[in-house]
């Protein structure tokens, strides 16, 4: 019984880790750039395709197993420079808009990348080979856990506090938090918007891609899982509350979390369940757990 | 504007032509185009006259498509009128709480309360196996038109005739009635909501239920577009209400042009014709047609009737 709770307390938990990432992404860039980046699932999908490129070369070169996780986080975070060119390329010129247009705008790049990616790694799931159990399984009261999941728990920690370290202890962060606070009082400050609007949204990117990377020993890369996770990731932040961190992440522990409950007790709820909260939420806090911003 | 009753005028000859002269299968592409053509007529009161951009109305043309599958195939309704009707009603009686809700919020907030709903139901479609069919959906049979049951006309007769004369008048009954309503009073009202709420209400216009009123005849519309999307495909399944399809027929509005009456009339035209040129040579039509969304967005927010006006996107763009 315990067993088997926890295995689906930690399986939700690991799930969550996952989301967080690309929810943190989602969050960075709505606090600045006040846009709803529908395309940071897609950026997950490319992150995962990318990473298990990574880790197929890396062993196909004859790279030890036990150091696959180098290659993978590393392919994670670098293909996060997809985010300059789309900012450059394309955001730069709608920040004068409608929001519906920039909407609009992340609504195409998720059209293109989801068939860049089929273009480029076919339409079949695309895996590593077995390297999930790489580092082995250990039993947690009486769960058999693969060691992999603690490492990916544990890196998401990291990074959660890392980019809390980022957002108050350094000038970026301090420049971030005062970008979104008041972008012209931050311009009128001496603040290039344009290199922090770069940045940060490189930054939520590479979120993105990475939590894309992480994910990919234990599950197959498939076309379709960018616009899957997309619509969980809001999940996330609507009930944490759009643009907050923290937010992001009791958001991610909760839907994550809820998610595996339910599988595991009744599947047909599974999502349905966690899309009631977040009307929830919407209607009866639409500012979320954590958010500033009323309505 | 007198190239409007001409290309109008040619665009009816053209359409009421069309199986006569043109290889079935266009005909046969006809369909959709004039189910999304009903469907978008309607988002377009929500997202052209009053600003509200929904990214769930897939939920409503789910509503329809599956109203038509459960009465033919389960409840032995093979009646379009009746099907008609009832998507109508159910679409209706599903968006007057949805969008009591939805419309106290506007901008991202609609936008993601709307989503929200939209997958709502398509996580129900999907997981309520016995009652939807689950990913394989539920069969649409062959409705009957106007008491004419037509089970002994093959397939293709009934599609590219009948069925295509009926699309023909339900979407001229459509636009005929959205013509009405948004040169009523009621229309202006939505487009004062849009262009200055403070004013609106100055005026004594309630601005919640305008925005509701949009709110629920859109989904009507889309609901019996929805319905009319079924019989040509013959089956309906839940991809026709995932978030996905919401933001595609976003898409086409805008490709046509928001800020003109018929502009997304056109955008369905194009979409589906240009998708179905598209995939004829290469599958990944997503690619291509991202790309032209990003254009749209960033040189041509006016759409392609905004390009035929030649107005400068300065004078379509909402602040």
């Amino acid at each position: 019984m315990t067993a088997n709770l926890i295995n689906i307390l930690l399986g939700g938990v690991f799930h969550a880790a996952i989301l967080f990432l690309v929810a943190a992404g989602l969050q960075v860039v709505f606090g600045v750039q006040r846009i709803f980046n529908l395309a940071c699932g897609s950026f997950y999908a490319l992150g995962a395709y990318v990473g298990a490129s990574a880790v197929n070369a890396f062993t196909g070169a004859g790279g030890p197993p036990a150091l696959f996780i180098v290659p993978l986080a590393l392919a994670g975070l670098l293909v996060g420079v997809v985010g300059v060119v789309v900012e450059r390329g394309l955001l730069a010129f709608v920040y004068d808009r409608d929001e519906t247009f920039q909407l609009l705008l992340t609504f195409a790049l998720v059209l293109m990348l989801e068939d860049i990616v089929r273009l480029t790694w076919g339409t079949a799931p695309y895996s590593t080979s077995a390297l999930y159990l790489a580092y082995g399984q250990v039993n947690l009261l009486g769960a058999t856990v693969p060691v992999y999941n603690l490492i990916v728990i544990g890196a998401s920690l990291a990074i959660a506090l890392g980019i809390g370290w980022l957002l108050t202890r350094t000038v970026f962060g301090r420049i971030i938090r005062a970008a979104a606070d008041n972008r012209e009082m931050a311009e009128a400050l001496g603040v290039d918007m344009r290199r922090v609007y770069a940045k940060v949204f490189t930054l939520g990117t590479a979120l993105g891609t990475l939590g894309g990377a992480l994910v990919i020993p234990a599950t197959a890369a498939m076309s379709e899982m960018g616009i899957e996770l997309i619509v969980e990731a809001f999940a996330v932040v609507v009930i944490g509350g759009l643009g907050s961190m923290r937010g992001a992440f009791v958001g991610a522990l909760v839907v994550g979390v809820f998610r595996a409950v339910a599988i595991a007790v009744y599947p047909e709820l599974e999502m349905l369940m966690i899309y009631l909260v977040v009307i929830a939420v919407l209607v009866l806090r639409p500012r979320g757990l954590f958010g500033r911003v009323a309505v | 504007m007198r190239r409007g009753p001409v290309a109008l005028g040619l665009a009816a000859v053209t359409i009421l032509a069309l199986p006569l002269v043109a290889p079935v299968y266009h005909v046969l592409l006809m369909l959709p185009f004039m189910a999304y053509a009903v469907i978008l007529l309607g988002l377009n009161l929500l997202f052209g006259y009053t600003g509200l951009v929904s990214f769930g109305h897939a939920l409503f043309m789910g509503i329809g498509a599956y109203t038509g599958a459960v009465l033919t195939t389960h409840l032995g309704v093979r009646s379009l009128e009746l099907i008609l009707l009832a998507s109508a009603v159910l679409g209706a009686l599903v968006a007057a709480p949805v969008g009591a809700l939805c419309v106290r919020y506007v901008k991202i907030y609609f936008g993601m309360l709307t989503l929200a709903f939209g997958m709502l139901f398509y996580t129900f479609l999907l997981k309520f196996y016995r009652l939807t069919g689950g990913d394989e959906g539920i069969r649409v049979l062959r409705p009957s038109l106007l008491g004419f049951d037509l089970a002994a006309v093959s397939k293709t007769d009934y599609l590219a005739g009948a069925y295509y004369y009926y699309s023909v008048a339900v979407l001229v009954l459509a636009a005929l009635l959205m013509w009405r309503i948004v040169h009523s009073p009621f229309g202006l009202c939505l487009r004062t909501v849009r262009d200055n709420p403070a004013k609106a209400e100055a005026l004594g216009i309630s601005i919640v239920r305008s925005r509701w009123y949009a709110f629920v005849i859109s989904a009507v519309y889309a609901a019996v577009g929805g319905a009319l999307l079924g019989p040509p495909i013959g089956n309906v399944d839940p991809t026709l209400a995932y978030w996905t399809h919401s933001g595609n027929i976003v898409f086409m509005t805008l490709l046509g042009g928001f800020a003109s009456f018929f502009g997304p009339v056109l955008g369905a035209f194009v979409f589906i014709f240009l998708q179905d040129t598209v995939m004829s040579v290469v599958p990944y039509w997503r690619l291509i047609f991202g790309a032209i969304l990003a254009f749209l967005v960033i040189f041509a927010p006016g759409g392609l009737m905004g390009l035929f006006a030649g107005r400068r996107p300065g004078e379509v763009s909402r602040a």
